[in-house]
């Protein structure tokens, strides 16, 4: 296994590369670089993973946790010391497979997409820092490794939405990430240091017996740990980031806030499950319940948004509360009993990797097609955009959980996983799964079918209405339709892999059965979802749809502008933290601390002016204070010494 | 024979009337005539404490020839200093000789 190692060093070369000479490079040259560096890691990760599974399960009935390299970074106490390594178990190899894929794929992609765009060679160098800190973090030995790492993704995830930086509407946006993020991660390191200092290491296997006697802190540090992954997963209420970090280029959207760093956060807590477990299952559930409530929230507003990539990011944010959910509703590690949603919630996340991948690749190309991003300037689009048609039809089907595409296995699994947690759970969470279908085909609909915006502008520029004659929507080139061909093929064959004898809580082998109940029931929900979506939008805005708008506009207004949440905030920020707390501490620091500093400086200087009226220039003068200091020293050294 | 204490007196008196000249005296030339006699005080002293303690040695009377050498050099250094400022500023007065300030 010692060739893991490359799959970090590679994506870090390919980045001081691209950073350092990239501007020098044609775009090709730098594009080729940075896809060459990770179909190499892909084609690593992919041995790897062949490896790893290909030998087996040890003598315990275990696939065995590897680490090839590790080395002591900072040694802190004797104990206590921060180290840097690659750990191989079934998730990390896992997420491994995930995210070299996808971001394969958008590597791929982005020579389409990014086509003549300025700053090309800084987008790759970016491209390649995100993917290698991503894949650090996945792999980290210990806690504060992944730390480290998310942080480093989240400095990438910055600097790729901010990568239009003349748009105003970006640097917003990546501040925002950044900022909102960064304060969930304060309580991530928090819960850290809590930890480490109670548990005696950062690594995930601590002391038993140390936990125990730790006490209470222990479900307090992973709660805050939470907060952290619930900042970087964009659970209610630090969503707020996520669907304005759309301003990014489309395939950055569809990499980081879709398919790998946004599932940090569920990463953090199945990494950290054996200690939730056991020690904190209470904190568990309070993360279904939260995950729960975001997922029905961020559906809501799904439904009402006009623009095709916050439409995503909602249900981005819908479906990472899924596997949240998931993770918050075992009651213990042993699959067949009560720990079923830690397979769900992995199996979830990689198959929701591809297909929410896919369906921002699609986005992407229909953008690329209208040059708008608001569901007005489309229609009718499935027959001048046949391929990407098919495949966001594909990647819709998988979202909203029709058999035999992936979504559906790895939803059964939740909801089913929820069932044994509590049957009002799983009706609710199969509610949210009727209503991400309703949504999803509404986006499709919207899209692909109706009244074409194009013909219609058409018609109006031959009346000479308008001036410009519009442009025609074309298929997009070749680069951008392979990666989402290929994320489609996995998106429908993704669910017939067993996933359940790669990754259990327990490590132990569960063969994935359906559950015939739930099967039929969200499938039934799904139908009615999908169904709803055809009557309201399939032939444009029909009687139906406007008696439904007009009867709960304001509903719809509410759900549009997000329930004000980021109202909320704003209000929280400016009007609560910086008028009421900032400004007093401010002040005292200005008058308080500032003043005293100030007043030594005054000080200083006044004595300063006082004495150098001794440096008078006359010579004479200062002979006699020679001549006293003199005489000083004298009587010193006769009667004193 | 006069006892060595008038001699030490006399240097005594001289030193401190050249310590005083030097504080006191307006112009350059001044000063540096008393500080010849704070050096001429310090001569007298060497030469009689080696004339009276330690008559079979002559460390004294050198050091003594040693300083008027000194001297000499000295007052030719100092003069040619006092010659340039006047040059410079047309004044040896030293209340005028104020330019070395904060």
């Amino acid at each position: 296994m010692e060739h893991t190692i490359f799959i970090l060093a590679l994506p870090l070369l390919s980045f001081l590369i691209l950073a350092l000479a990239g501007m020098k490079l044609p775009h090709k040259v730098a594009g080729t670089i940075g896809t060459l560096s990770l179909a190499t890691v892909t084609v690593l990760a992919y041995v790897t993973a062949a490896q790893y599974f290909g030998a087996g399960r040890g003598a315990d009935g275990l696939f065995p946790t590897l680490v090839p390299y590790n080395f002591t970074w900072l040694p802190l106490t004797e104990s206590l010391q921060i180290e840097m390594g690659i750990m191989l178990d079934p998730i990390s190899v896992m997420m491994l497979m995930v995210i070299s894929t996808v971001s394969l794929m958008v590597h791929i992609y982005s020579f389409g997409y990014m086509k003549g765009e300025k700053g090309f060679q800084r987008y790759y160098a970016f491209l390649s820092l995100f993917t290698f800190s991503m894949l650090g973090l996945v792999v980290a030995t210990n806690i504060f490794q992944m730390y480290i790492f998310w942080e480093l993704v989240g400095v990438s995830s910055y600097l790729l939405i901010g990568f239009y930086y003349t748009k105003k509407a970006a640097i917003a946006a990546s501040k925002k990430a950044f900022i909102v993020t960064r304060f969930a991660d304060l309580f991530f390191l928090v819960g850290i240091l809590f930890y480490g200092y109670y548990a005696g290491t950062f690594s995930f296997e601590p002391d038993v017996r140390l936990l125990f006697s730790a006490g209470i802190v222990i479900p307090v540090a992973l709660g805050l740990m939470f907060i952290g992954g619930a900042g970087k997963s964009a659970m209610f209420p630090l969503h707020i980031w996520l669907p304005d970090a759309m301003e990014g280029p489309t395939p950055v959207s569809a990499l980081i806030h879709a398919a790998t760093m946004v599932v940090a956060g569920v990463y953090l807590v199945a990494r950290m499950f054996p200690i939730f477990i056991e020690f904190a299952p209470q904190v568990l559930h309070i993360i279904a319940y939260v995950g729960a409530f975001t997922a029905l929230y961020a559906a809501v507003v799904a439904c009402a948004q006009t623009d095709i990539k916050r439409v995503l990011a909602f249900s981005t944010i819908s479906q990472i509360a899924f596997m949240m959910v998931a993770l918050g509703v075992c009651t213990s590690d042993d699959p067949h009993a009560g720990g079923l949603g830690y397979m769900a919630s992995m199996f979830h996340l990689f198959t929701h990797a591809m297909f929410k991948g896919l369906l921002f690749l699609g986005a992407g190309a229909i953008i690329h097609a209208v040059h708008s991003n608001e569901r007005d300037c489309m229609g009718g689009l499935r027959k001048y955009m046949p391929v990407t048609h098919i495949t966001f039809l594909i990647a819709c089907l998988a979202i909203a959980g029709i058999f035999p595409f992936s979504g559906f296995f790895s939803k059964d699994e939740i909801l089913t996983a929820c069932y044994s947690y509590a049957p009002m759970m799983e009706v609710f969470m199969s509610g949210v799964a009727g209503l991400t279908a309703f949504y999803m085909f509404r986006l499709y609909f919207l899209i692909f079918w109706g009244k074409s915006y194009y013909e219609s502008q058409l018609a109006l520029f031959e009346k000479g209405r308008i001036e410009k004659k519009p442009h025609t929507p074309h298929e997009a080139p070749a680069a951008m339709l392979i990666p989402m061909v290929i994320l489609a093929a996995i998106s429908c064959l993704a669910g017939f892999i067993p996933f359940g004898e790669f990754i259990t809580a327990n490590g132990e082998a569960y063969e994935i059965h359906l559950n015939t109940g739930v099967a039929i029931s969200s499938t039934l929900l799904a139908i009615i979802g999908i169904a709803t979506a055809t009557i309201m939008y399939m032939k444009g805005q029909n009687k139906v749809t406007l008696t439904m708008k007009v009867r709960s506009k304001k509903f719809i207004q509410a759900a549009y502008h997000r329930f004000y949440m980021d109202e909320l905030w704003l209000f929280v920020t400016k009007k609560v933290i910086f008028r009421g707390i900032s400004r007093p501490i401010a002040w005292f620091d200005k008058h308080a601390i500032d003043a005293f500093m100030d007043l030594l400086g005054s000080a200083t200087q006044t004595f300063a002016r006082q004495i150098r009226t001794f440096q008078s220039g006359n010579i004479q003068s200062y002979c006699i204070w020679f001549l006293h200091g003199v005489m000083i020293l004298a009587l010193i050294l006769i009667f004193l010494v | 024979m006069i006892p060595a204490e008038y001699y030490l007196v006399l240097a005594a008196l001289l030193f401190f009337i050249g310590v005083f000249g030097f504080f006191t005296r307006r112009n350059l030339l001044g000063v540096l005539i008393s500080t010849e006699l704070v050096l001429n005080a310090v001569d007298i002293n060497f030469a009689v404490f080696n004339a009276y303690y330690f008559p079979e040695h002559l460390e004294g009377f050198f050091f003594t020839m040693f300083a008027i050498g000194i001297a000499a050099s000295e007052t030719a250094v100092a003069i040619a200093i006092i010659l340039n400022v006047y040059r410079n500023m047309r004044t040896i007065r030293l209340k005028e000789l104020k330019k070395l300030k904060f």
